[in-house]
C-alpha cells in the first residue's frame, strides 16, 4: 500500500513538471524565429530602443542600479527604455530574454550576466542582429559583448575594505571575511587583493586573517555564519563583509548581541539597510560605490555606441551626461568611479 | 486524503488507539534524537567551551525557534498523512506583511501584530486546506502548487521593496533579543506553542483522531471520524503557525522581502522526519519534532563552532540526517515485532 500511494504521489508531481516543460518550450521555439535585420548603426539615439537586462529583479540593489539606468536613458534621449529580467538569478534563466530582445529589435542591450558563457550565444545573435552590448555589474565574456562598466577597479574596493578593517581594530587582531557564495566572480576577486594586501602591506602585518565563511547573500544563512565566526574565534576582532547582504546580517546579529561594539565590522552595505547599525555604534564606517551611477554610465555608453562614437576599443571617450567624461580602458572596461565610504556623519545624505 | 486502502500495520494501530503500550512507544522513538542532541553539545562544549556561554545558549535557542514552530504543525499534517511545502513562501509573506503593517502603523501593540499575521497565516493555510480536501489531490502537490502562487504573491507584493529591522519598533526587535532566565522571549513563545500543541494532540479526542486518520484513512472514516474536517482545520493551524513563525522571523532578522522564507519547507519536513514523525502518517509527537528542530540547527552551529570546513558541513548534516533516521526505523521495527509476540501472546 505504501507502494500504492507513492505512485500516486509521482504521478501527481509529473503534471506541473510536463505543464512546465511545455511552457519552457514554447518560450524557445517563440524566440527561434528571431533575428531580424533592425537596428541600423550610427542612427540617431531618438530613435533607439534600450533595455536592461538585470541578474533578477526584485533585488534592492539592483533597483537602485536601474533606477540610475532609467535617469540616464532619459537624459541620453533613448526612445524608449524597458527593464526585464528573471526572478532568480540562475545561469540560463537570462537567455531567453534576450532572445525575445532580439526579436523586437531592441538597438541596446544592457545586461549583468548571471554566468559569463551561458549568455555568450544569444548575445552573439543579438548583435548579428545589429544591437549594441553593454554588460555591467557583473561582466559577460568580453567576446560577446561591446563594453563593461565597472562600479570601481576591483583592488581599490578590496584596499579601502581591509584599510577601514585595519583602523577599527587599531591595526592588530584577528579579522575573517563574510562573503556571498564561494563562487561569485567579484567576491574572490576582491578578497585575492584583500589577502596580497594583508600580507604585503608592512602596516598590516600584525592583521591575522582567520576564517573566510559564505553567506550565499541569504539573510538567515549569513546571520547564522556570523554567530558561527565568533564563536569559533573568541579573540576575533573585526569581520569584513563585502556583499551588501551580509554585512547587514552580521550588523543585525552585532547589535543583538553580547558582541556589540566589540567586534568591528566593515564592507560593503547600503547606506539606507546601514543606517540604524551606524547610529547605534555597531558600525563605525563601511564602503560602497553609488550603484545608481552605473545604470547611468551604461546607458550613455549605450548611446555612444549606437551613435558610433566608440566601438569598445581602448582610448574611446565619450561623455556620461552630468558625470562628465569616462574613458574605455584595455579590454573594453569603463570605470564608473571611486567607492564612497558612509559613517555617521555623512550617511544621511544618501538615499539608497 | 489519499483514498486507497490501506491495510499497513493494522495491529500498531489497534495498539495505539488502546493507549496502554503508547508511553514507552513514543519514548522509545524519541530517546535516539535526545542522545544525539546530548552528545552533540557535550563533544562541542568539550572543544570550545564559548558554545556553552550564555550567548552561545541564547544563539542555540534562537536558531531553533523558527523551525521549531514550523515543524510542530508540519506535524499535524504528516501525522493525517498530508504534508504541507508551502510553509516557506507562507512563512514569507507573513513577514513581509509584517513589516508593511510597522511601516504603515509604527504604533499597533505588538500582540495585534501576532494575532493579524496568525490569522493571515491561517487564512493561506486554510486555501492549502480547502484546495486537498475538496479537490481530493494529494498535499503534496496542492502544497507545491502553493509554495509558488505564494511566492510569486510575495515577489508582485514586495518587488524590490525590504523592510529592515530599523523600521519596525524596538520593543519589537526585542522580543528576539531579551531573554527571561536565560531563554530568549520568542524561544518561550515557541515552547509555550509546542506544550499547547502536544497536549492537544495526546489528550483530546481530536488531536487522536489526526492519528487515526493518519494511520489508515478508510478505517477513520468508517470509524465516524470527520476526516475532511478535521484535516482542513490542521491546514489552518499549520498556517497560523506558519503566521507566527513569519512575525518572529521580522522580528530576529534584519530583512523582509520577496525571497524571505525561501526554501525553508525542506528544513522543517527533515526536522519532523528527524524527530521521528513517521513520513506516512499515524505516529509522531510534536515534542519528537521540537527536538528535531533543535538537532538540525545544532549540529550547524556545533560544525561551525567546531571550525569544520563549510564544504563539509552539508554534507554530514545529511549524513546525521539518514543516520537519525536509520535509528529511528530500527527503532520503531523492533517496537512493531515486540508488539506482534505480545499480542499473539494475548489471543
Amino acid at each position: 500500500m505504501m507502494f500504492n500511494r507513492k505512485n500516486t504521489g509521482l504521478g501527481g508531481r509529473m503534471v506541473p513538471l510536463v505543464t512546465l516543460t511545455a511552457a519552457a518550450a514554447l518560450a524557445l521555439t517563440g524566440c527561434a524565429g528571431g533575428g531580424g535585420t533592425q537596428g541600423e548603426t550610427s542612427a540617431p539615439v531618438e530613435e533607439q530602443k534600450i533595455t536592461f537586462i538585470p541578474k533578477q529583479l526584485n533585488n534592492p540593489y539592483t533597483d537602485v542600479v536601474l533606477g540610475g539606468g532609467k535617469k540616464g536613458s532619459e537624459e541620453a534621449g533613448f526612445a524608449s527604455s524597458q527593464v526585464v529580467g528573471p526572478l532568480e538569478a540562475s545561469a540560463s534563466s537570462q537567455v531567453s530574454f534576450i532572445n525575445a530582445e532580439t526579436q523586437a529589435g531592441t538597438n541596446v542591450i544592457v545586461i549583468a550576466a548571471n554566468d559569463p558563457d551561458a549568455v555568450c550565444t544569444a548575445l552573439g545573435e543579438a548583435r548579428s542582429a545589429g544591437a549594441k552590448i553593454v554588460a555591467f555589474d557583473s561582466d559577460a565574456n568580453p567576446d560577446c559583448r561591446d563594453v563593461f562598466i565597472s562600479q570601481v577597479v576591483a583592488k581599490e574596493v578590496a584596499l579601502i575594505q581591509t584599510k577601514l578593517i585595519a583602523e577599527q581594530i587599531g591595526g592588530s587582531g584577528e579579522i575573517a571575511i563574510l562573503s556571498a557564495t564561494a563562487n561569485a566572480t567579484n567576491q574572490n576577486e576582491w578578497i585575492k587583493f584583500m589577502e596580497e594586501d594583508l600580507n604585503t602591506n608592512p602596516a598590516y602585518k600584525d592583521i591575522k586573517l582567520v576564517a573566510k565563511v559564505y553567506g550565499d547573500d541569504d539573510d538567515t544563512k549569513s546571520f547564522q555564519e556570523a554567530q558561527g565566526l565568533l564563536q569559533a574565534h573568541p579573540n576575533l576582532k573585526g569581520i569584513i563583509s563585502p556583499t551588501t547582504v551580509g554585512i547587514a546580517a552580521t550588523a543585525r546579529y552585532l547589535s543583538t548581541s553580547a558582541y556589540k561594539g566589540k567586534v568591528a565590522l566593515t564592507g560593503l552595505g547600503l547606506p539606507n539597510e546601514m543606517r540604524p547599525f551606524v547610529k547605534d555604534g555597531t558600525v563605525t564606517e563601511f564602503a560602497l560605490w553609488d550603484p545608481a551611477q552605473l545604470g547611468y554610465v551604461a546607458a550613455f555608453a549605450g548611446k555612444a555606441l549606437v551613435e558610433g562614437k566608440i566601438t569598445g576599443a581602448a582610448g574611446d571617450t565619450f561623455t556620461a551626461g552630468e558625470l562628465g567624461d569616462r574613458t574605455v580602458e584595455e579590454g573594453g572596461l569603463v570605470i564608473v568611479g571611486p567607492p564612497t565610504v558612509f559613517n555617521k556623519d555623512n550617511i544621511d545624505q544618501y538615499d539608497f | 486524503m489519499s483514498s486507497t486502502i490501506d491495510h499497513r500495520e493494522p495491529d500498531t494501530t489497534a495498539v495505539r488507539a488502546g493507549g496502554g503500550a503508547l508511553g514507552s512507544v513514543l519514548r522509545l522513538r524519541e530517546l535516539p534524537v535526545l542522545i544525539a542532541l546530548a552528545l552533540l553539545v557535550l563533544i562541542t562544549y568539550l572543544n570550545n567551551p564559548l558554545f556553552l556561554s550564555p550567548q552561545g545558549v541564547k544563539d542555540l535557542l534562537l536558531n531553533a525557534t523558527i523551525i521549531m514552530i514550523l515543524a510542530a504543525g508540519q506535524t499535524l499534517l504528516i501525522i493525517t498523512r498530508n504534508i504541507d511545502l508551502s510553509v516557506g513562501s507562507m512563512l514569507g509573506l507573513v513577514a513581509f506583511g509584517t513589516g508593511s503593517i510597522f511601516a504603515a502603523m509604527p504604533d499597533l501593540p505588538i500582540f495585534a501584530v501576532l494575532v493579524v499575521g496568525m490569522a493571515f497565516g491561517a487564512l493561506l493555510g486554510s486555501i492549502n486546506g480547502l484546495l486537498v480536501t475538496v479537490a481530493k489531490v494529494p498535499a503534496l502537490v496542492i502544497t507545491l502548487g502553493t509554495l509558488y502562487v505564494f511566492r510569486g504573491l510575495n515577489n508582485a507584493w514586495a518587488g524590490g521593496k525590504q523592510y529592515f529591522a530599523g523600521d519596525r519598533p524596538e520593543a519589537f526587535g526585542a522580543l528576539s533579543v531579551d531573554t527571561v532566565l536565560g531563554f530568549p522571549i520568542i524561544t518561550l513563545l515557541a515552547i509555550a506553542v509546542v506544550v499547547a500543541v502536544a497536549v492537544y494532540m495526546a489528550g483530546t479526542r481530536p488531536g487522536r483522531d489526526l492519528y487515526a486518520i493518519g494511520s489508515d484513512p478508510d478505517a477513520a472514516t468508517v470509524f465516524g471520524i470527520k476526516v475532511s474536517k478535521r484535516v482542513f482545520l490542521a491546514f489552518l493551524a499549520n498556517g497560523a503557525l506558519a503566521g507566527l513563525a513569519g512575525v518572529l522571523y521580522a522580528s530576529r532578522f534584519n530583512s523582509v522581502g520577496a525571497t524571505t522564507g525561501t526554501g525553508m519547507e525542506l528544513d522543517v519536513v527533515a526536522a519532523a522526519v528527524v524527530g521521528g514523525v513517521a513520513i506516512f502518517g499515524g505516529s509522531g509527537t510534536v515534542a519528537g519534532a521540537a527536538l528535531g528542530a533543535l538537532l538540525l540547527t545544532t549540529i550547524t552551529s556545533s560544525l561551525t563552532a567546531l571550525r569544520v570546513d563549510k564544504f563539509w558541513q552539508q554534507a554530514i548534516v545529511g549524513i546525521l540526517i539518514l543516520t537519525a533516521i536509520i535509528i529511528d526505523r530500527l527503532a520503531s521495527l523492533r517496537t512493531a515485532k515486540k508488539l506482534r509476540i505480545s499480542e499473539a501472546r494475548n489471543v
